[in-house]
């Protein structure tokens, strides 16, 4: 979409490969190390990858961190505190990476034990994806085809309208509710906007839009 | 003859086909180029079969040329492979003259003619001296398992690949200190290929019955070399525990090992482990065996692959294409595969395996869903149109390196 007060809403999807930083890390003092040096779409990259890459079944946990802490080094307290930080509170991804890195801080902090140190082929891989946004040709032209329209986009399309325009491009909200609120449904705009998207799949995500725009197809 | 683009819009569906011909168009004005050590004979050279008639159907102009080398280089090259992927070799100087010799010759000989050029795997690395002087970009995509190289020859290499505009690895485990970036491209099945295609069940039938195995019992397979990384013994074992609770059968089936002392080892203890049971059956594949592999995997009531390493794992892949519920080692890019009680099961050990085989065998809904959930993972992230997408996205990013992220919407209707 892009544009503010465009009449049109268009559907674009995102296409991405994923880059390797070869940064690593076995524990979670090296965890916390390279958190602070890897650039901020490897942060983007292990905090919403998997809403991508999954869209069978929810599962445990959508964090790549703490994923990681859960499964290699069990530490299932931290686990679920990384997976418990709300991603909707930030709109910049440096708040984000001081949120997890301060998390990590203060459990190691309240330990009276070391921690673990898992095998190489076990290490935390810092991986940051590499994306192309590209029209999809799906168009609405009013508010009725944007929601009759709406069931024909991809999980990528959707994704990128949710995900990356309102944190990694700054948009500070979703595409779809500055699109909505432009044509002048400030109603719509704001009850797509108070969806959480980090609370269910991606396809669960699209019929909770669907079902709000029921009325008006 | 080649499988065409709308051979493949069947099986792997029209969005991925749809999205292959809406990223072709930004990248139709380059020319690509591939460059590799066979044109017949292993993983590589099956992989460029099927995508260079690809990418041609997309309107990229496509060239594939091999390089020459006599037995010498390829006996230098094949312990180069051995090392890099963690085998212990011995590495003389008279090796990388050897190596460096036969590069100069085909230096000579390789025409020039891409814009974008992939270089495939270390026989052709040090090829990159061609770049020099060229606009062109060169990217060097390793398709073997790198996690833990021989220091020397991956050392050696590493100066030929720093060269590149761009470097390609299958796995996040396989990323090494370059002073280039590092894509992650995961290797792909062909769904079309011989040992991937639906087959009738009749024939699945027949190969059963050929080899002794009774359709109407539940049939455990694992597809595997005799190799110790592969665990064997640990499946027989495994299988004991099953064949406590359900009359199954065991199907271990791999091909030769006539250049490899140790799997003839293997092979002779696994024989000796299976000797006193009929069901449990030791087939030894000659080469060329795709469809029966085929049909030995679409027999089976459940699959394994209780590897204790492993690269990327690619009969787990072709396994759960063929919706069979697969019960495989946690170790390397079986990890990726199977997502633990969705499309699969992860274990530890014979036991760990064992219970798990038995609570598939005793649920039938269970092995349906977890087959149809690992069928729908291949076909989202490890076919060949998956495959040929990536490529066209390193395309691209060889002329947009600036941004993470890319927007190529500008100049819409």
């Amino acid at each position: 979409m892009g544009q503010p007060n465009q009449k049109s809403f268009l559907f674009d999807t995102e296409l991405r490969l994923v880059v390797l930083t070869g940064v690593k890390a076995r524990t979670l003092d090296e965890l916390r190390q390279a958190l602070a040096k890897v650039p901020g779409s490897s942060v983007f990259f292990h905090t919403h990858q998997e809403y991508l890459a999954h869209n069978f079944q929810k599962p445990v946990y959508y964090n790549d961190f703490a994923i990681w802490v859960s499964q290699t080094l069990r530490e299932e307290a931290l686990a679920e505190k990384l997976a418990s930080i709300d991603l909707l509170a930030f709109t910049t991804i440096r708040e984000l990476r001081d949120t997890i890195g301060a998390t990590i801080d203060e459990y190691v902090a309240s330990l009276d034990r070391p921690t673990y140190e898992c095998r190489p082929d076990e290490a935390f891989q810092f991986c940051r994806s590499k994306s192309f946004v590209l029209p999809t040709g799906i168009v609405a032209h009013d508010v009725p085809e944007f929601f009759a329209k709406l069931p024909l986009i991809s999980n990528a399309s959707l994704y990128f309208h949710f995900f990356e325009a309102r944190l990694r491009l700054g948009r500070r909200t979703n595409d779809f509710s500055r699109w909505l609120k432009d044509q002048g449904r400030d109603d719509l705009a704001k009850a797509i906007d108070a969806l959480n998207p980090y609370s269910r799949t991606l396809d669960e995500l699209k019929q909770a839009i669907i079902r709000l725009g029921a009325d008006e197809r | 003859m080649s499988a065409t683009l709308e051979d493949y819009r069947r099986v792997a569906g029209s969005a991925a086909i749809d999205e292959l011909v809406l990223l072709a168009d930004r990248v139709r004005h380059r020319r690509l180029q591939h460059i590799n050590s066979t044109s017949v004979g292993g993983g590589v050279a099956e992989l460029l079969t099927r995508l260079v008639p690809l990418f041609r159907d997309l309107g990229i102009e496509t060239t594939w040329d091999v390089m020459k080398g006599d037995q010498a280089f390829f006996e230098v090259t094949k312990s180069f492979h051995n090392a890099l992927h963690g085998g212990t070799e011995v590495i003389t100087q008279e090796m990388f003259d050897v190596y460096r010799q036969t590069t100069d010759m085909n230096l000579h000989d390789l025409g020039n003619d891409g814009d974008v050029v992939v270089v495939h795997d270390p026989q052709p690395a040090a090829l990159i001296a061609k770049k020099q002087g060229t606009s062109g970009h060169w990217l060097w995509r390793c398709h073997i398992d790198v996690a833990t190289p021989d220091p020397t020859v991956w050392g050696f290499l590493k100066q030929f690949v720093d060269q590149y505009d761009a470097s390609i690895f299958s796995m996040p485990a396989f990323a090494q200190k370059l002073a280039i970036p590092q894509f992650m491209v995961p290797p792909s099945i062909d769904p079309l290929a011989d040992k991937n295609r639906d087959l009738p069940e009749s024939e699945v039938t027949a190969v059963l019955e050929k080899h002794g195995i009774d359709p109407a019992r539940p049939v455990l397979t694992q597809i595997s070399r005799f190799d110790r990384f592969k665990d064997p013994l640990g499946v027989i074992r495994a299988y004991r525990l099953v064949k406590r609770r359900y009359d199954c059968q065991l199907v271990l089936a791999g091909g030769g090992a006539s250049d490899d002392p140790e799997g003839e080892q293997v092979l002779q203890e696994v024989r000796d482990a299976a000797r006193d049971d009929p069901d449990i059956h030791v087939l030894l594949l000659p080469p060329f065996a795709d469809l029966e592999i085929n049909a030995l995997v679409r027999g089976s009531t459940v699959v394994m692959q209780k590897s204790l390493r492993e690269g990327f794992g690619l009969t787990v892949t072709e396994a759960l294409w063929k919706r069979k519920p697969v019960v495989g080692g946690a170790v390397g890019g079986i990890k990726l595969q199977i997502l633990n009680g969705v499309t699969g099961f992860l274990v530890h050990s014979p036991e760990g395996a064992a219970n798990r085989v038995i609570e598939l065998l005793g649920d039938e809904q269970l092995r349906l869903s977890i087959g149809k959930n690992g069928h729908q993972h291949v076909r989202e992230n490890f076919l060949t149109t998956r495959h040929v997408r990536d490529y066209l996205l390193m395309m691209l990013a060889t002329e947009h390196r600036e941004h993470d992220i890319t927007l190529m919407t500008a100049g819409r209707k």
